[in-house]
């Protein structure tokens, strides 16, 4: 009889990219309940319309370029890149504001780079930094207030009426200004005493935020315990984010607090889940911990002295573009050989 | 307890082995026929020493290498030589290769055997001799020549000496059972090895998930130096790399050998192989090779005799011939596929495992690479799998080489964790291929355009000897003609001047020459030139003899090159080069010859011409 004929190795891990995506969705599911419960349903109407936006905008580019379509929509990639987005969005952003986000997105930070694996930057921070200098009065004044979702929150029909109106703002009672963003524009004329009494705070450092930090930070934890991400990214993005906090902005009466800097804003979900976008990452582990220093250093730097008051998404990108710079210069050393070798044949790197 | 390092990477396959070590060790038996390729062993094949239709007894040496390295191939059992033949071979290519086919007589007859009792009392080089004539390979992979790799270079000492028990490979357990059943044996080749090699240490490496073996040879080497190195299961500890940096937490240099940094690693069937060599005088005719996987029935490991057909084997082990789906040779991780189960079990034969469908499943269909670093993270030699990647499929196989590509031991553990299912290790392997394909490319080319320059240069050289060699002539031509004239000028102006003593002497001269003109004409070869008293041409007759002479002398040895230079092409063999060279060599001188002969004929012929109007 015919025997199969293969090319060692003959086993194999059962961890498909369809399944470390999987995990990636369900990890970031504690972070997307804490939003759900304490800024209400918008996050998650978010969530699914981003979703069910990027698969159909994969699946139309994927016919156009003539590809599997059901093969690589398979593979859960595009709706992670639509989680990221309905995660990142503020709650009550019209809904052509994610579409517009999802689809540049997909179709040109991803398919029209060649697809996956083959995007330089993170799409969905492409994305989220379109609409950002695009829409900004949509994408500022958005931001829901923290009330617990059986508590004061707008209820599931009411969330979705105003995303669906496609208004650029949103009712204003139902809005607030974030805490990083009230923290850096009242300090230079308040002290800390007196900025933290604005209600974004509540009783924590920052109201719900803080828990939903938390939540991301644990969904994190999991991908790594479940090894689906390495520590090297986080660990980099939060230690260049605390050690830059801790060398410039130790005092709190002139810059955002490190604890604010931490547990609001989008720092853990960019730290765990945005970041740690394989494709546009450096691959060796000095070059992911200078990566993800990189990112951090940004964002500090950002938040600081630049105009917005969260920088996850242009940290990441301008990260993205130093990537193959970092990977020029940090390979690992090969077993039996002295150093590294680095660059490129013919090049002394 | 000793101090073990861990190798980077590595990963945790499924183990599988238990299935092969509920059974002990059987004796596979003598099956209808035996496959022996002369090829068993890195280096030169052996050739055959034995005829077909002659009767050998167990253990009789059937093929040998003359000239080269390798080592001979023996006759398991007493029989028949049936053949010498091409067969298919245990060979990732499913290629077919040279074999001796025996057809055993059942009656299992020993030839003489010597066995040694005390091997201290030997030179250490007739041990080695010893180990080479019975034919003893590496037996856990490449089949490296055990007596050449007992042999360290003189100015690499070897300091430690490892036998790899670590049997890394998921399914595989032929070591394993042999340290359980043989423990006494592996020590006792163990010893024979270090008594050869002196080591300062003897370090035997298992991995932790063989507590029978472990228990096996802790008891075994009680009482001695030799440590049992209990190290934990992470494929690829057994790779010989690997193994030596768990054991020493030194790394091998690139593109060096182990005993660069003073280590050696031995397997543990060659330590058996050594000796039952040494001490029953047993040659290398049967190993243990484990018959594994879902398609068989009663898996565990056989004493198979070298040449039997896996076939033999798998039905011993009870192979349910539906469900088999793929047989691998080796292990899951580096083993290969065979095309047929009729190849034999050669001294590198350690499993064969017999896998359904559903046991190894094809690989689902290969996406593209989300660079997510498994592969860096798997890799044990630390490479950058990804990046060798993206460089073989771009054929940009300099910047694959740039980052180790040959570095790279194929293990197969970047494949086994990629996400996207890509065969990578194919993909190096189509790239290291390459690169030697476009190396011995370049080589052929580089040696090309040697010869050819060397001939531009030989052919301008000539030239350059035959034109000097005009402008001679014609210098002294010129010369001759000016000479003459000078001296015709001379005697029209002196001849009336010419005094007694000058008729005298011209009186001389003509009585001379006369004299010589009569001695010449004597001689009977001269009889057909015309006598020619004033020119030299007796000087030059002999000259055309000796150039005929030296012309049909380098004619007859360009023929004989010519035809030793064919036979060697016919034969393929490897002085067709050195042979094409001499052929070359005497075609000039068969060139320069004849040149020299038409030139001094035309010289001849030319004095003879020149000469006749003076008189």
């Amino acid at each position: 009889m015919a025997f199969v004929q293969q090319s060692s190795p003959h086993a194999h891990s059962a961890r498909p990219t369809s399944r470390v995506m999987l995990w990636v969705l369900i990890a970031a599911l504690p972070g997307l309940l804490a939003q759900t419960l304490f800024f209400g349903w918008g996050n998650l109407i978010n969530v699914v319309f981003c979703i069910a936006v990027a698969i159909a905008s994969e699946a139309a580019l994927l016919k156009l370029r003539k590809k599997p379509v059901a093969f690589f929509i398979k593979d859960n990639t595009a709706a992670v890149t639509g989680l990221l987005l309905g995660l990142s969005l503020p709650q009550f952003a019209p809904w052509w504001v994610s579409a517009v986000a999802v689809i540049s997105a997909i179709v040109v930070a991803k398919q029209l780079y060649g697809g996956l694996g083959s995007n330089p930057f993170n799409p969905a921070m492409v994305g989220y930094a379109l609409v950002l200098v695009s829409f900004p009065v949509a994408m500022t004044t958005n931001w829901a207030e923290p009330a617990m979702l059986w508590d004061g929150a707008p209820g599931f029909g009411e969330t979705l009426a105003t995303i669906a109106s496609g208004q650029q703002t949103a009712v204003d009672g139902w809005t607030m200004a974030t805490p990083l963003d009230e923290y850096k524009h009242k300090i230079t004329t308040h002290t800390a005493a007196e900025v933290l009494n604005h209600p974004t705070f509540g009783e924590g450092v920052a109201k719900g935020w803080e828990w939903v930090n938390a939540a991301f930070l644990a969904g994190g934890l999991l991908l790594i315990g479940l090894r689906i991400i390495s520590w090297h990214i986080p660990a980099g993005f939060l230690g260049g984010l605390i050690v830059m906090s801790l060398a410039f902005g130790s005092n709190a009466d002139l810059y955002t607090p490190l604890s604010l800097h931490l547990l609001a804003g989008g720092t853990m979900l960019g730290a765990f889940f945005i970041a740690t976008d394989p494709v546009s990452a450096a691959t060796s582990h000095q070059g992911k911990l200078i990566y993800g220093a990189g990112i951090g250093i940004l964002i500090y730097l950002i938040r600081t002295w630049g105009n917005y008051p969260d920088a996850v998404a242009f940290s990441v990108l301008l990260m993205n573009f130093a990537v193959p710079f970092i990977d020029h210069y940090t390979p690992p050393r090969t077993y039996g050989h002295h150093k590294a070798r680095r660059g490129v044949p013919g090049s002394q790197g | 307890m000793t101090q073990l390092w861990d190798f980077a990477g590595g990963i945790h396959p499924p183990e599988h082995k238990d299935i092969s070590t509920e059974r002990p060790i059987r004796n596979a038996g003598v099956p209808d026929y035996l496959i022996l390729p002369l090829q068993q062993h890195i280096g030169d094949p052996a050739e055959a020493i034995v005829e077909v239709g002659e009767r050998v007894l167990k253990g009789q040496k059937l093929a040998d290498v003359k000239t080269g390295m390798g080592v001979p191939v023996h006759a398991p059992t007493s029989g028949v030589i049936e053949s010498i033949a091409d067969f298919p071979v245990p060979h990732p290519s499913g290629m077919a290769d040279r074999c001796i086919t025996l057809k055993p007589d059942g009656e299992d007859q020993w030839c003489q055997r010597n066995t040694v009792t005390d091997y201290r009392s030997l030179e250490r080089d007739q041990v080695l001799q010893i180990i080479r004539d019975a034919g003893i390979s590496g037996m856990g992979g490449a089949g490296f020549p055990t007596n050449i790799k007992l042999r360290p270079p003189r100015d690499r000492k070897v300091s430690t000496l490892i036998l790899n028990g670590a049997e890394c490979e998921p399914y595989i357990t032929a070591d394993d059972m042999t340290m359980q059943e043989k423990a006494d044996e592996v020590v006792a080749g163990l010893k024979i090895m270090a008594w050869i090699l002196r080591p300062e240490r003897c370090v035997i490496g298992i991995e932790d998930n063989k507590p029978e073996a472990i228990a096996a040879l802790r008891k075994a080497t009680e009482g001695t130096q030799t440590e049992i190195a209990v190290v934990p299961t992470k494929y690829p500890s057994g790779g010989e790399k690997q193994l030596i940096q768990i054991l020493t937490g030194m790394e091998v240099p690139s593109g060096g050998i182990p005993a660069d940094i003073g280590v050696m690693c031995q397997n543990i069937g060659t330590a058996v192989a050594v000796a039952q060599a040494v001490f029953e005088g047993t040659p290398l005719i049967s190993r243990v090779v484990t018959i594994t996987g879902e398609a068989v029935r009663e898996p565990g490991n056989f004493e198979a005799l070298i040449g039997t057909p896996i076939e033999h084997l798998l039905e011993q082990a009870g192979i349910n011939q539906d469900a088999v789906s793929r047989l691998v040779l080796g292990g899951p991780m580096m083993g290969y596929t065979l095309t047929t189960e009729a190849v034999p079990v050669i001294k590198t034969t350690n499993c064969v495992i017999a896998a359904t469908a559903t046991e190894l499943p094809a690989p689902p269909p290969e996406q593209p690479c989300i660079r997510c670093g498994q592969c860096a993270e798997a890799c044990p030699m630390e490479l950058l799998p990804q990046q060798l990647f993206w460089h073989a499929k771009a054929t940009e196989f300099e910047k694959a080489e740039h980052l180790n590509l040959f570095d790279c031991i194929e293990c197969g553990a970047c494949s086994y964790v990629c996400p996207s299912s890509i065969p990578l290790v194919q993909y190096y392997r189509f790239a290291k291929g390459e690169i030697r394909a476009q190396q011995a490319e370049q080589l052929k080319a580089d040696r090309a355009r040697e010869r050819f320059e060397a001939r531009q240069a030989r052919l301008e050289r000539e030239q350059q000897e035959k034109e000097l060699r005009r402008k001679e002539r014609a210098k002294a031509a010129a010369e001759a003609a000016a000479k003459k004239q000078a001296e015709a000028e001379k005697a029209a102006a002196e001849g009336e001047a010419v005094d007694e003593r000058a008729a005298k002497s011209a009186l001389v001269e003509q009585a001379l020459a006369r004299k010589k003109a009569k001695a010449e004409a004597s001689q009977p070869p001269a009889a057909s030139a015309p006598p020619a008293p004033s020119a030299p041409p007796a000087e030059e007759k002999p000259d055309i003899e000796a150039l005929e002479k030296q012309l049909s002398q380098a004619q007859s040895k360009l023929d004989t090159m010519q035809g030793m230079l064919d036979d060697a092409k016919a034969q393929q063999a490897d002085n067709v080069e050195k042979l094409e060279r001499a052929v070359a060599k005497n075609h000039d001188r068969v060139q320069r010859a004849e040149e020299a002969l038409s030139e001094a004929r035309e010289k001849l012929a030319a004095g003879s011409t020149e000469s006749q109007p003076t008189h």
